[in-house]
């Protein structure tokens, strides 16, 4: 595939990366509840089953059944890539991902393998429920054999399903969908696929570090660009691979801001990544002082817009929490 | 006719012995952990397994040890998987009731009840794209039978007309709770037939019986009629595992099971036709030291090495 620039959004990106690997990779299929002729309930996969026939199709509204024969059907050699709608829906079939996905590998020795993609979306949005708002990620992170990613760019929504489907591992792909329909913005595509991993250096400055994933890093570089103004300048690196995690950028980073790191993710604060993140860079012996978690307190989420946003961190907050930090 | 019920009496011998082997084995503390064994339900492996094509692929339970077996997963290498050998079909790290064998087409036990009946729809969806036209064959209990997944993987196969056969082994024990008590309508068929699933209740203890029928329905499959259901109705001749003291049960029931389970009734059936008692013993004999000599060889196996514990979690 040739290489080529186009303008598109978060959403297009989606898009344009799972019409080239339905293209290139003849082993994909792409299924879930409402991805075919509707085109998916955020647009996401629209158009995409004219041109690739039944291997793009509907499912019932039955999610264990969407993950395990994806599960099945890799293990016979197919690439499947299923949407679970929301990341909450997960949560009635999580068997399919812990007891049997993350064990293909594993218990066969390597002599079967579940090389599927889950995509999904997550978190708050104005006047979503407690049922629709959570973002699971640390969920998926606790299970050995899973690949987590939580792209927030388009050119990232492209490259990283790319990677996801070349990868042999299962991948969970969490987008948040208040970015489906950002701004358009210039994504190369038909680069040769990257391996899963990496990390995305967004702001450099010698204050502290920031490590931050998912729709919340654009909350996060807002901060960063009014502390920039008030001379504060912090490294924000986004992380948007969580697992294979990049510790090692993490722990250089914080090494050069003074062993000052902070993190910020949508997810409630107690056994969220955030928390391995610190741990990681404390066992490295490159923390120094108290490391500051920002992060949704341990509440559920409330449906009313003011509601939520007395919740979930903003920039303000942030920029607030990190110029307190830099102080420290 | 003899020639076939012989054959078939040695295949759920060789079944019969792994799992008295096995429990044995348990109780000398060789093998470890929970063990659910098949004994009484031979009949369901040796009849389907004889009907399927090369290529076509099992997803079994916990209690599938014997299905393991009748795809062809050698005795020597199921016995060193339970005993946590380096030779076991998964180098000891599947165990009794997650083992797979791959190679011969068995998909892997599954220790979550139903977890594995939607992988069997993903093997087949996989058959229709890769040409193959696989069929795929998923085994569970009475018990399976009221779990969500189950259900779920039903309806998808009927939706998309994907070649899988839905078998039921009716042991009439959902662990240790009668089915009876655990369902108002006691038509398990019923389930399936409210899918649009074909669905037959036939004797699980007879693998003539078993091969004719999903012979029938496994050829219906994979023409393009779509899944179909079979209730085997049999029964388990032990506990839900090794150690398990049965107080649910009454003595009248075990002993009508006795008379009932697939390996006793085989012997009947060829000692009415007129063979022999010595052949009937040889055959006992001959199937005996096989299983025998397999147990040994894997206890002598070497110990799964802690050094590749980590290996093969990701690719």
């Amino acid at each position: 595939m040739a290489e080529q620039t186009v303008t598109v959004n978060y959403s297009g990106a989606v898009n344009a990366a799972l019409r080239r690997c339905l293209t290139d990779v003849p082993e994909t299929l792409l299924y879930g509840e409402d991805v075919a002729r509707p085109g998916g309930v955020h647009g996401v996969t629209r158009g995409l089953w004219k041109d690739f026939g039944d291997r793009v199709f509907d499912t019932p509204i039955s999610e264990s059944a969407i993950l395990g024969t994806a599960v099945g059907a890799a293990m016979m050699g197919r690439r499947p890539i299923v949407e679970i709608m929301w990341a909450d829906f997960f949560l009635v079939a999580l068997d399919q991902m812990v007891n049997q996905a993350a064990n293909v590998r594993y218990v066969s020795g390597g002599r079967l393998t579940a090389p599927l993609v889950v995509r999904t979306q997550q978190g708050n949005s104005p006047g979503a429920c407690a049922q629709h708002s959570q973002n699971l990620e640390a969920i998926f992170l606790h299970t050995p054999g899973l690949r987590v990613a939580m792209p927030s760019t388009p050119q990232d929504a492209y490259d990283i399903m790319v990677s996801a489907v070349y990868c042999d591992d299962p991948v969970i792909v969490i987008d948040n969908r208040t970015l489906y329909f950002g701004a358009k913005e210039p994504v190369v595509t038909g680069r040769p696929p990257a391996p899963a991993g990496g990390s995305r250096p967004r702001r450099t400055g010698d204050a502290l570090t920031v490590v931050t994933w998912g729709a919340i890093t654009h909350r996060v570089l807002e901060a960063a660009d009014q502390l920039a103004g008030r001379s504060v300048p912090v490294t924000v690196i986004e992380t948007p691979w969580l697992n294979p995690f990049d510790t090692a950028a993490v722990i250089d980073s914080v090494n050069r801001t003074g062993g000052k790191l902070a993190v910020v993710h949508e997810a409630n604060a107690t056994a969220g990544f955030g928390a391995e993140v610190v741990t990681r860079v404390a066992e490295a012996g490159a923390l120094r002082g108290r490391p500051l978690r920002i992060a949704v307190p341990d509440a559920r989420i409330p449906a009313a817009p003011q509601l939520a946003a007395a919740l979930i961190p903003d920039s303000d907050r942030i920029a607030a929490e990190l110029a307190g930090l830099a102080r420290s | 006719m003899r020639e076939r019920l012989l054959a078939d009496l040695r295949a759920m011998w060789r079944i019969r012995m792994f799992e008295e082997k096995t429990t044995s084995l348990c109780q000398s503390g060789d093998i470890k952990g929970s063990v659910h064994l098949c004994s009484g339900q031979e009949a369901g492996p040796v009849g389907a397994c004889g009907a399927l094509a090369d290529g076509d692929v099992v997803f079994a339970t916990y209690r599938g040890h014997g299905w393991a077996i009748a795809k062809g997963a050698p005795l020597r290498a199921m016995f060193a998987e339970l005993l946590g050998r380096a030779t076991g079909v998964n180098g000891g790290r599947g165990g009794s009731a997650f083992l797979s064998a791959p190679e011969y087409g068995f998909l892997g036990e599954n220790s979550i009840v139903g977890g594995g009946v939607p992988h069997a729809v993903g093997a087949a969806l996989a058959g229709r794209h890769d040409g193959s036209g696989r069929l795929a064959l998923t085994v569970f209990g009475d018990g399976a039978m009221n779990q969500g997944a189950v259900h779920e993987a039903m309806n998808f196969a009927a939706m998309a007309d994907l070649p899988v056969l839905f078998v039921c082994e009716n042991n009439r024990y959902s662990e240790l709770t009668p089915i009876r008590d655990m369902v108002r309508n006691e038509r398990l068929t019923d389930r399936a037939t409210a899918l649009g699933i074909p669905a037959y209740r036939i004797d699980g203890n007879s693998p003539a019986v078993i091969r004719d029928t999903v012979a029938d329905l496994a050829e219906a499959a994979r023409e393009g009629g779509g899944p179909a259901f079979v209730e085997l109705t049999t029964q388990r001749l032990v506990g839900h595992y090794v150690g398990d003291v049965q107080q649910y049960r009454g003595r009248d029931e075990l002993e009508e099971d006795m008379r009932a389970e697939p390996v006793a009734r085989a012997v009947r059936e060829l000692t009415e036709a007129g063979v022999p008692d010595a052949d009937i013993a040889a055959a006992e004999a001959a199937v005996r030291a096989e299983v025998e000599e397999a147990a040994a060889a894997a206890l002598a196996d070497p110990p799964a090495d802690p050094a590749g514990v980590r290996e093969h979690i990701y690719g």
